[in-house]
């Protein structure tokens, strides 16, 4: 028995907390996507709806923290992951607004015919999701190396979106018609390209859990 | 940019065979506070009453090392320990009035070093110390009464007015609120943080969040070691020693 035992305890259930909003965050950015893909309006009304328990679970990880620090002082690495689980905790729940709102795009898209066929979005959420979910892994192993690995593939995510870019701009030049629907289609783009800087931030809060240094872990960004 | 009060170098102290302080070097700056933390028994004490030798009537103790204040060594031939004294005060872990009155507490000191020419002097003295322990408003209007009489906060303040009517350079401070109340605690440390403008402060706590609140440099003893001194914020946001880090977080001590 360790002499914090019951505090040590809490601090890992907050941990694990985490862990489940991640994985409810990442399973949201691919059913977004599938949804889309099957252009299937009630799964993204599923999914809009389902974005509050991301939120709820976000508040209720937040007040946990809170509590913590207030009732056991947590100093020096236990300070250093309450703040990592704050911060990720917000990253996560954002990734989780993008989710939704390429759920509402969905929507808006409504019965028109989207304007090419999914191939690289599909791909971007497959990067990202597997970013976000090695990030966390990175932060229950307090992996440092991993965590400053991920970000360089934020890269990849990046050349993805400019190719969905540059494609749809030849869309659009093409038949001017389709501007809207194209637009729709880069705002989903643009949603996961966000997602995946995301998971650049949580990467650097597990350095920050590990070694108490702040830095920022930038891949190239994108030229857009 | 803040000048070295104290320097030690090496310093070993014994208690007869037994070494209580293990090669300890480490430089104190004025008008900061320092902060000693660690568990009971791990020398953090003994170290602080090294710094005005209070250790000296201990039967068998026994400094090696040297102890710099102004870089001049206070172990030296010839240094007179009653005017060392004066120049580095000491406040207890209990409140230790004199049965007096408020004002013959804080006035003793002035009267046996001489350091004032008549009453009107003692009296702005006493004013003086009372306030700069910031509890001259709570005694102004009966200097008279008994220091026994004052809550056991009140009585801390007067024992640091005390401390600072004979003008000192430094304080110790030994657990200084650990015989306080919460309220009387955190209006200490708020006095420690304006005496701080004036002197250098040294506090031994055994309240890491009281070293973490107040103080500007951190230094954790454990067995008679110095194993980490840094700044106060570091030490309690990524100390660079693992023990450092397990005391702290609670898991060793």
């Amino acid at each position: 028995m360790t002499i914090r035992e019951t505090f040590e305890r809490e601090l890992q259930r907050l941990q694990d907390e985490m862990l489940v909003l991640g994985s409810m965050v990442g399973k949201a950015i691919t059913d977004a996507v599938d949804v889309l893909k099957r252009r299937d309006m009630e799964g993204s009304r599923q999914l809009i709806a389902q974005d509050r328990l991301i939120n709820e679970k976000r508040f209720r990880i937040e007040e946990e923290a809170l509590v913590l620090i207030a009732t056991q002082q947590p100093m020096a690495g236990d300070l250093r992951v309450i703040a990592a689980v704050l911060d990720i905790a917000h990253e996560l729940e954002r990734i989780g607004d993008y989710a939704k709102g390429i759920a509402k795009i969905n929507l808006m898209i409504g019965d028109q015919p989207l304007v090419k066929p999914l191939v690289d979005v599909p791909r971007m959420a497959d990067k990202s999701r597997s970013m976000l979910e090695r990030a966390l892994d990175a932060f229950v192993r307090r992996d440092v190396e991993l965590a400053r690995a991920i970000p360089a593939e934020d890269d990849e995510v990046d050349v993805l979106y400019d190719q969905i870019y540059r494609e749809l701009i030849t869309y659009i030049l093409a038949d001017p018609g389709c501007i809207e629907g194209a637009n729709y289609l880069l705002w989903v783009a643009h949603n996961l390209e966000r997602a995946a800087d995301r998971v650049t931030n949580i990467c650097e809060r597990v350095v920050f859990t590990v070694t108490g240094e702040m830095l920022e872990l930038d891949g190239k960004s994108s030229g857009l | 940019m803040h000048t070295i009060k104290f320097s030690l170098e090496h310093i070993y102290f014994y208690y007869g065979k037994y070494m209580a302080l293990s090669d300890i070097s480490m430089t104190i700056l004025d008008r900061q506070i320092t902060a000693l933390i660690g568990p009971s028994g791990c020398g953090k004490s003994t170290f602080l009453r090294c710094l005005n030798r209070m250790n000296d009537t201990i039967p068998g103790a026994r400094l090696e090392g040297r102890v710099l204040l102004d870089n001049q060594d206070i172990y030296a031939p010839g240094v007179d320990v009653v005017n060392l004294r004066r120049r580095v005060g000491m406040v207890f872990q209990r409140p230790n009035p004199f049965p007096q009155s408020v004002f013959d507490n804080v006035a003793f000191g002035p009267r046996v070093l001489g350091l004032t020419r008549n009453k009107d002097e003692l009296y702005w003295l006493v004013e003086q110390s009372l306030r700069g322990a910031a509890l001259w408003d709570e005694v102004k209007d009966n200097l008279k009464q008994d220091a026994l009489s004052l809550s056991l906060g009140q009585q801390q303040r007067l024992c640091i007015a005390r401390a600072i009517a004979v003008s000192p350079e430094v304080i110790l401070m030994d657990e200084p609120c650990s015989a306080l109340d919460p309220i009387a605690t955190l209006e200490i440390e708020e006095l420690m943080r304006q005496l701080k403008e004036q002197y250098c402060i040294v506090i031994v706590t055994h309240n890491m969040q009281q070293a973490a609140r107040v103080s500007d440099w951190t230094g954790f003893f454990w067995l008679g070691k110095l194993v980490e001194f840094d700044e106060t914020q570091s030490v309690f946001t990524r100390p660079s020693q693992k023990l450092t880090e397990d005391y702290i977080t609670g898991r060793a001590g």
